[in-house]
């Protein structure tokens, strides 16, 4: 993993308060575990049936019958429990899920977030990610500030297809974390190696500044 | 009295099938997936189904067989990312894709395993998930009317059964399998163990056996039960 995705992940990982449950989307979230202080107190929710998930186990010490919502093949905690969909989205859609970190394709000022599909070049389904998007109490997306081609991915509105309408609370990217308020998107950190103007360049919407004008680096 | 017997072998368990059946099948990924009673359903070459599966396996795995011989016209599902056959036979119009959440599919189920016709949910409101079906308003909130799923048949990979059809899962391997088993007219379930009657626990049991209709204790298991290596 490159520094600038390593930096991300670690601080996306201070997002995770003690004692939560919480739900970490497929790809880049994952890798908040391994972020994440040992013994730290925390129950990691996995929408195929599990909460209590602990660290991805090799091949050798695989249980066929226990995978992660990504295929991974994982541990139980002490104290996890296994359990149906019907309940698994039970958790979610009743309120019981205190974070999720989604990745995300565009994210609009207003917190609607795009992560599910690109008409005529990508639609595998939508998973669990609207209920997740939707019902979690605090949604973190965690992605690249911009696309591949490197147009961005932050914008006054989505132009693909919604996963969930105003849902994002926060925005990490390897260039900045912002904030959606009622006032749209608010610069609160700025990443080590970045500018005030590059992270305005890549953002496709008006950027708040704090009102110090004093931006922490993480 | 005694709880009846319901085992029965895996040939006439599928040998009940017609051609044009909607059938459930359990499982989130590998874990709980019935690949034998699948295998058996390719053999003996039922046409025209419509799956209703959480994901469509991935490439050489489950239902995947099902896609590559043609046998299914339709699927309700809700990820199929891990199977670029399934896509492209969607991008090709060969197979119709019904894309549902995870969660609103497994209260689809749920719903109609439990006789009841359709919920309000505000899941998927103003988006393309929404678009054309039914919305009503309560309480001031728009919500969206999801109906309810049954179907003809549901296969079911169970971990340990009793004769009665009682029936244990194991860890994830229990996903989708308990609504599914609740929401088919013919509930028909493999088990990797056979267990006499009252060797499970009352206690103990996930999907009470009312719900199941026949049992098929499986012989070793196949490669496509083990460990996928990526």
């Amino acid at each position: 993993m490159s520094d600038a995705k390593l930096r991300m992940v670690a601080r996306a990982a201070r997002e995770v308060q003690p004692g939560m449950v919480v739900n970490l989307g497929i790809g880049l979230p994952t890798q908040i575990v391994g972020h994440l202080p040992q013994g730290f107190p925390v129950c990691l929710h996995s929408e195929n049936g599990l909460a209590g998930t602990g660290p991805v186990l090799g091949y050798d010490e695989a249980d066929r019958n226990l995978i992660d919502a990504g295929g991974a093949y994982v541990s139980t905690l002490p104290g996890a429990a296994f359990f149906d969909s019907l309940t698994s989205f039970a958790l979610v859609r009743g309120g019981r899920l205190d974070l999720t970190v989604l990745g995300a394709f565009e994210v609009a000022e207003n917190g609607d977030l795009a992560n599910w599909k690109i008409p005529g070049r990508f639609s595998p389904g939508v998973g669990g990610a609207i209920e997740l998007a939707q019902k979690a109490q605090r949604v973190v997306v965690l992605s690249t500030h911009t696309d591949r081609k490197g147009r961005p991915k932050l914008l006054d509105r989505c132009s693909l297809p919604l996963t969930a309408k105003s849902c994002v609370n926060r925005i990490i990217t390897d260039l900045a974390v912002i904030d959606v308020t009622p006032q749209g998107y608010a610069l609160r950190e700025l990443a080590e190696n970045t500018s005030l103007e590059a992270v305005q360049a890549a953002t496709g919407a008006a950027l708040t500044l704090p009102s110090d004008g004093d931006i922490p680096r993480f | 009295m005694s709880l009846p017997d319901k085992s029965t072998s895996l040939e006439e368990a599928i040998g009940r099938i017609p051609d044009g059946a909607r059938i459930l099948i359990g499982g989130f990924g590998v874990p709980g997936t019935p690949f034998a009673l699948i295998q058996e359903l390719l053999r003996q070459g039922q046409q025209s189904l419509t799956l209703v599966k959480n994901d469509a396996n991935e490439t050489g795995l489950g239902i995947d067989h099902l896609l590559a011989s043609g046998q299914v016209e339709r699927l309700i599902t809700t990820h199929i990312g891990l199977n670029p056959r399934a896509i492209e036979l969607m991008n090709a119009g060969k197979l119709q894709v019904e894309f549902c959440g995870q969660g609103i599919l497994a209260e689809r189920l749920h719903a109609g395993g439990a006789g009841l016709k359709a919920f309000l949910t505000d899941i998927g409101v103003g988006t393309e998930l929404a678009v054309g079906k039914p919305h009503q308003e309560l309480n001031g909130e728009t919500l969206v009317l999801e109906t309810a799923l049954r179907a003809d048949f549901a296969l079911i990979h169970a971990d340990t059964a009793d004769r009665f059809g009682n029936l244990r899962y194991a860890a994830t391997a229990r996903n989708f399998n308990p609504m599914m088993a609740m929401a088919a007219d013919c509930a028909l379930v493999e088990t990797e163990r056979m267990v006499e009657l009252g060797a499970l626990a009352p206690d103990d049991i996930h999907t009470p056996g009312p719900f199941v209709d026949h049992l098929v204790e499986l012989g070793p298991l196949s490669q496509e039960y083990g460990l996928v290596r990526r």
